[in-house]
């Protein structure tokens, strides 16, 4: 990396991404800042307004609330769905025809549609036909996540956790096959444990996959949305809605087009900023 | 303790294994068998909704234009963030490194916040409802992925390649396309393989921008759910078969499908 020489002509290579990102990104982002500062009345007239809908849309409850339920779901999801993956991928065969197996059954959640993921789980937790409902029922549960809070968010947190722990498990599992075998026999000679193992030699090795696998799961489960609206619709009641359903409730539901611009340039500025924070506070050791 | 270790990953294994076992359960039956109390297994056993959704061109279609656009997709990203990701991991140039954040903040916008936009710019520019619209603006987090990915692997082919080439007299192109890229076929195959899953998994932009002639498999799943009534079986069988396309790719890749992340940097 270090090695890497200085040449400006490197732009033309990098042109044509920066030219079809840009359309994708730049024009629709300069429409929403510019939705959110005015105030339309249809037929095409727009009143400006200023940071008028910042204000509100700091101010509203309803907003607070979403924030709040996306950040517990997010908080929730990560502190299962880390130390899970790494836990399954250290105990995944190295060698043989188990390893095959692993990863392409580990890989099937990730590659099914948002809203079949969102089907199925609404479907397996149903109380009457689903297995998940009926057995949970069968074994004595009062369970019916159509009508209970904290059923609906059981049924979304184990959704979220079927869905997305095999990437950490995939990118983990990667990391450690890159560690050396030399490392295991320097370990093995010194007679360490198992635990020390993993905290001394697996661990520092995985930091890197590591933090690519919180960043993904974090910057993904902050913007659920199409498996949590099949699956709840954001209920019973708002107890599951999250800021994505909310923002789309506002935006094509009601056609508030300002509140839900400026709400989206406040949801973009903070995934941007929290994941900043993560990056900087879990690579801040390399720095030294 | 030794013993013990495999049930990790089996117990895991049947977890996620549940839920689609249950899916496929009730594709196999009528509507309703379905709805008329919890069975285990099929007891009527039938085929029947298969053979609507592969003889229905309402049905089928979906799978057709989901495909068509999945595929323009991978070639657009993996073309154009290849040269890309060759200028990031050998050249150090002007804004380099904030261009390489810039990209993946792409990554970080959610597509919620840009369906209303995407819908009107592409109204605009007369591409609504086509393939290549959902192909161009998947291209928003599948290109800063695709450059990711690649840079990690091109990383870690040793610069003495280039040098040697070019010192032999090469010229840059027919470097990069005749050895270059046979190198790093594995990073490729990779790249393409997850653009080719969060193409194909994504739905909230893919039916925005779509209304008819271009309407994915997952939309059309929503719709006949609503309006019909809840023909569970039939959506069970549709959703059985949009695993299909992935489970295929994935056993190809399956050696590979994580090396690319390991390799490189963030």
């Amino acid at each position: 990396m270090s090695a890497r020489t200085v040449n400006q002509k490197a732009w033309w290579l990098v042109l044509p991404v920066v030219a079809l990102v840009a359309f994708n990104a730049v024009i629709p982002l300069m429409a929403v800042v510019n939705y959110s500062v005015q105030e339309t009345f249809g037929n095409n007239e727009f009143f400006f307004e200023g940071v008028r809908w910042f204000q509100q849309v700091m101010q509203s409850a309803r907003f607070r609330e979403a924030l709040q339920r996306q950040l517990l779901f997010t908080a929730i999801v990560l502190v299962i769905q880390v130390p899970l993956g790494v836990a399954i991928a250290l105990a995944m065969p190295r060698t043989g025809i188990g390893v095959s197996i692993c990863l392409v059954l580990m890989a099937m959640p990730l590659l099914i549609p948002y809203n079949v993921v969102g089907a199925m789980w609404n479907i397996f937790a149903l109380p009457d036909i689903g297995l998940m409902g009926h057995g949970l029922i069968a074994l004595g549960f009062d369970f019916n996540y159509t009508r209970q809070p904290l059923a609906a968010w059981i049924t979304l947190v184990t959704m979220d956790v079927w869905h997305w722990t095999s990437l950490v498990v995939l990118l983990t599992y990667a990391g450690l096959s890159a560690i050396p075998d030399a490392f295991y026999q320097a370990a093995r000679i010194d007679g360490a444990s198992k635990w020390a193992i993993f905290r001394h030699i697996q661990l520092p090795k995985l930091k890197h996959v590591l933090l690519i696998a919180v960043l993904l799961r974090f910057m993904d489960s902050f913007m659920v949305y199409t498996e949590a609206v099949v699956l709840t619709g954001g209920g019973p009641g708002n107890a599951t809605t999250l800021l994505s359903i909310d923002l789309v409730k506002t935006a094509l539901g009601q056609f508030d087009l300002g509140p839900a611009a400026a709400m989206s340039l406040i949801y973009f500025l903070i995934i941007l900023l929290l994941s900043w924070l993560f990056y900087t506070v879990m690579t801040r050791d390399d720095a030294k | 303790m030794r013993s013990l270790k495999p049930l990790v990953p089996t117990l895991y294994i049947v977890f996620l294994m549940l839920p689609i076992y249950w899916l496929l359960n009730m594709s196999f039956k009528t509507t309703n068998e379905i709805l008329g109390g919890f069975t285990l297994w099929p007891h009527n056993f039938t085929l029947a909704n298969y053979r609507t959704i592969l003889t229905d061109s309402t049905w089928y279609m979906g799978y057709v234009n989901s495909l068509a656009y999945v595929l323009m997709n991978t070639v657009i990203s993996v073309t154009v963030a290849l040269p890309a990701a060759y200028a990031f991991s050998r050249y150090r140039f002007l804004g380099d490194k904030h261009l390489f954040f810039w990209l993946l903040t792409n990554r970080m916008a959610p597509p919620a916040v840009f369906a209303l936009p995407f819908f009107q710019l592409y109204s605009a520019i007369g591409l609504f409802d086509t393939h290549i619209a959902v192909a161009l603006a998947h291209c928003l987090f599948n290109i800063p992925l695709a450059v990711w990915i690649l840079e990690g692997f091109m990383s870690g082919v040793p610069k003495e390649l280039d040098e040697t080439a070019f010192v032999d007299g090469y010229p840059f192109w027919k470097f990069f396309i005749r050895i270059f890229l046979p190198t790093i076929a594995a990073g490729i195959g990779v790249a393409c393989f997850f653009c080719f899953m969060f193409s194909w998994v994504e739905l909230l932009l893919a039916k925005t921008l779509t209304s008819v002639d271009a309407k994915p498999i997952a939309a059309t799943m929503t719709r006949t759910a609503s309006t019909s009534g809840y023909e569970l079986g039939l959506l069970a069988a549709a959703g059985a078969l949009t695993i299909v396309p992935g489970a295929v790719v994935i056993t190809f890749v399956r050696n590979y499908i994580a090396k690319g992340f390991a390799l490189g940097r963030v």
